[in-house]
């Protein structure tokens, strides 16, 4: 795909959701719950969504943020991110059901990821790398430097990765790879996940799985 | 390519083949534009921090470039004291220093003692090193021989593990070189709308960079948060040169010539902390500096479109009126002119 037509698009998305976010009514967590009833078979009702091992994984949704959980809904409605099994359920929400779902989970204490625990030390210690450090002889920049110190999110336009399923997350760097998930700003995403063998993707996502997704994960644990 | 790389020094004549390996689909947005550029140049891969671990080097070493290493990409731990903006040496020397076009900084491990024409005298790592906390980090730099001036002076001299010194060739990739002379004239208005469009998704749309919960994440490209009017990217062609080879982050070499300039134009009419040189009036300091610096720069010039005289402050930043030691400094008085 044409590297400037994704930009552009990058910026129309970034505008609306800049727009909508001013426009949009508040999401009210309460109604949030009762909009979520259809969401808790795969995403669980504390939030912590699960690793599924061969299968397609469902997100934690617990503590992310509140704006990134409303762009992902609309892009799907809207198609600009494609997946069979979302597609449906976002289409049952409508704009203020969005936000109000948003903010739902946004409020939920952060759970622990799953599908990490079988990595060996090898594995491990390149992920903690390319989480921290990148690899700039293949020009993978270091994730934190846009998803944070500790990958625990940047505002609402990198979103918290730490503590998310290692097979939810190796699955979203392959479809960067693949052009399959194309819904990211300005190319930001896709350009990193590209340069990434399929040996970097796994111990990242297994090193990030393990890693604690906020505060109060870190001291309980 | 085994013996290439790990003699870590290429030149391309007798390596071509290596080179071609070690650098495919890395490093650069365009592989292809590469064995050209490099060219009867000296090409040199500077070693990982794992080549550190793995490495013979005495133990007591090994800790000192690591120390060096976690000053150069942490320089914050410092904040206050050296440091007075939002930035880490890595802000800007991308990729820990190593990354070409990034200003790799085992450059000056083999070019210095050398004639530095911004000071005028000759300059060995250490005053290098001191001048880029002294302008870019707003600061003051640590002491001669002490112990953070010494751990950084060994990590960018083992970057430099296996190159020449004095090399008779120029080196691939240094400095921050700027692209081809724009088809139209840098302008104000199309660099902030460039700006707008590929950097304040990060930079923020006041160039005031991001802090989250209190911990660095995007430096600021203007501002107080950000490097001094007498830091080396204060020149447009610097500038134009860092974000067309760096920016935005990931995608090296992205954006076009023109927009490079325009961003490059508009980021330097913004204001940042005085330079430390400053004689009490702008247009002095302008002129005093002018020839080995600021003719490259904006300062004291008119912003056109709001009047505006950049520089015309005595706004120090963070620093306040701590004034860095190493700045006009006298060197080698006693030396007699031949
Ligand atoms: C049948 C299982 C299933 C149900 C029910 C379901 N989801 Fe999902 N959800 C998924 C899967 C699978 C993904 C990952 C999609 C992908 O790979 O792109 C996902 C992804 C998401 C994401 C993106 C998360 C991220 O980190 O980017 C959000 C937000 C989301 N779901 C919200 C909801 C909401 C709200 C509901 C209820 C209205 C819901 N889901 C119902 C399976 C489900
Ligand atoms: C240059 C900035 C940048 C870098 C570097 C970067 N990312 Fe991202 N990443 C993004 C952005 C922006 C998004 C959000 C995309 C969207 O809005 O749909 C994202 C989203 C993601 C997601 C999807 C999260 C979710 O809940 O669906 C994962 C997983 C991810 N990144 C992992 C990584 C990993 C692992 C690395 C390091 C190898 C990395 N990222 C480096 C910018 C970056
Ligand atoms: C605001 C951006 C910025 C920051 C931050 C910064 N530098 Fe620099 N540095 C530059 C620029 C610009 C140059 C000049 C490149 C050129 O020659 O065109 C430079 C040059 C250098 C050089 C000489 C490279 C050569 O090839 O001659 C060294 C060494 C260096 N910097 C070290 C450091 C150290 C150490 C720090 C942290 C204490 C640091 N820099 C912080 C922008 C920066
Ligand atoms: C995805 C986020 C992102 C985007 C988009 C981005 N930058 Fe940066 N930029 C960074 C980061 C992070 C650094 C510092 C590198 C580091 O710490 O590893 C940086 C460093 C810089 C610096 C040197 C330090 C300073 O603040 O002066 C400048 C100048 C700069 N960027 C300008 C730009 C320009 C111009 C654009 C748009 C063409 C841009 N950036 C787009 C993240 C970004």
């Amino acid at each position: 795909m044409n590297k400037k037509y994704l930009s552009r698009f990058g910026l129309l998305i970034g505008i609306s959701l800049v727009t909508g976010g001013a426009l949009a009514q508040q999401g009210d967590a309460e109604r949030g719950q009762a909009a979520a009833a259809t969401c808790t078979a795969c995403h669980q009702a504390d939030g912590s969504g699960m690793n599924v091992p061969n299968g397609e994984s469902w997100p934690r949704l617990a503590g992310l943020n509140a704006d990134y959980i409303a762009k992902q809904l609309h892009d799907f409605k809207a198609g600009q991110r494609q997946n069979a099994t979302m597609m449906t359920f976002a289409n049952m929400l409508d704009d203020q059901q969005i936000a109000d779902v948003a903010e739902y989970y946004s409020q939920m204490p952060v759970t622990p990821g799953q599908g990490g625990d079988e990595a060996d030390e090898a594995l491990l210690a390149r992920g903690q790398q390319l989480a921290e450090r990148g690899d700039w002889n293949a020009y993978i920049v270091s994730c934190q430097s846009c998803h944070g110190p500790g990958g625990t999110g940047v505002g609402s336009t990198f979103p918290g990765v730490a503590s998310q399923h290692a097979g939810y997350i190796s699955a979203q760097l392959r479809a960067w790879k693949n052009e399959t998930r194309i819904n990211d700003p300005q190319n930001l995403m896709g350009a990193i996940a590209k340069r990434m063998s399929d040996n970097d993707i796994q111990a990242v996502s297994a090193w990030y799985a393990m890693q604690p997704g906020s505060e109060e994960q870190e001291t309980a644990q | 390519m085994t013996i290439c790389r790990r003699s870590l020094v290429i030149t391309l004549t007798g390596c071509s083949l290596a080179f071609g390996t070690i650098y495919t689909a890395t490093v650069f947005a365009q592989p292809e534009e590469r064995p050209d550029a490099a060219l009867n140049m000296l090409v040199h891969e500077p070693p990982t921090m794992e080549d550190l671990e793995n490495s013979e080097l005495h133990p007591e070493l090994k800790k000192v470039i690591r120390y060096g290493h976690d000053l150069f990409t942490n320089t914050q731990q410092l904040r206050g004291e050296n440091v007075f903006n939002d930035m880490n040496c890595s802000s800007c020397h991308l990729g820990e220093g190593r990354v070409p076009f990034s200003a790799p900084v085992w450059a000056v491990a083999i070019t210095l003692p050398d004639f530095r024409g911004k000071n005028q005298h000759v300059n060995n790592l250490e005053e290098r090193i001191a001048g880029c906390f002294a302008y870019s980090m707003n600061g003051v730099p640590p002491e001669y021989g002490s112990d953070e001036m010494l751990a950084l002076s060994a990590y960018h001299q083992w970057l430099a593990t296996g190159a020449p010194m004095y090399p008779d060739k120029p080196i691939y990739g240094r400095g921050f070189p700027a692209p081809d002379e724009p088809a139209e004239e840098p302008d104000y208005a199309r660099g902030e709308a460039a700006y707008q469009e590929n950097c304040s998704i990060c930079h923020q749309n006041d160039g005031s960079g991001h802090y989250e919960n209190g911990e660095y994440v995007f430096p600021a490209p203007w501002g107080d948060g950000s490097n001094n009017w007498g830091a080396g990217i204060a020149r447009v062609e610097t500038m134009a040169g860092f974000i067309y080879q760096n920016m935005p982050l990931g995608q090296p070499r992205s954006l076009s010539d023109q927009d490079a300039w325009d961003i490059a134009y508009f980021i330097s009419s913004q204001e940042r902390p005085q330079d430390p040189r400053y004689t009490g009036d702008v247009a002095e300091t302008a002129e005093r500096f002018g020839p080995t610096f600021h003719n490259r720069s904006l300062y004291g010039q008119t912003r056109e479109h709001d009047g505006h005289v950049l520089g015309d402050h005595d706004n120090f930043g963070e620093k306040g009126d701590l004034k860095p030691w190493n700045v006009g400094m006298p060197r080698f008085e006693n030396l007699s002119e031949e």
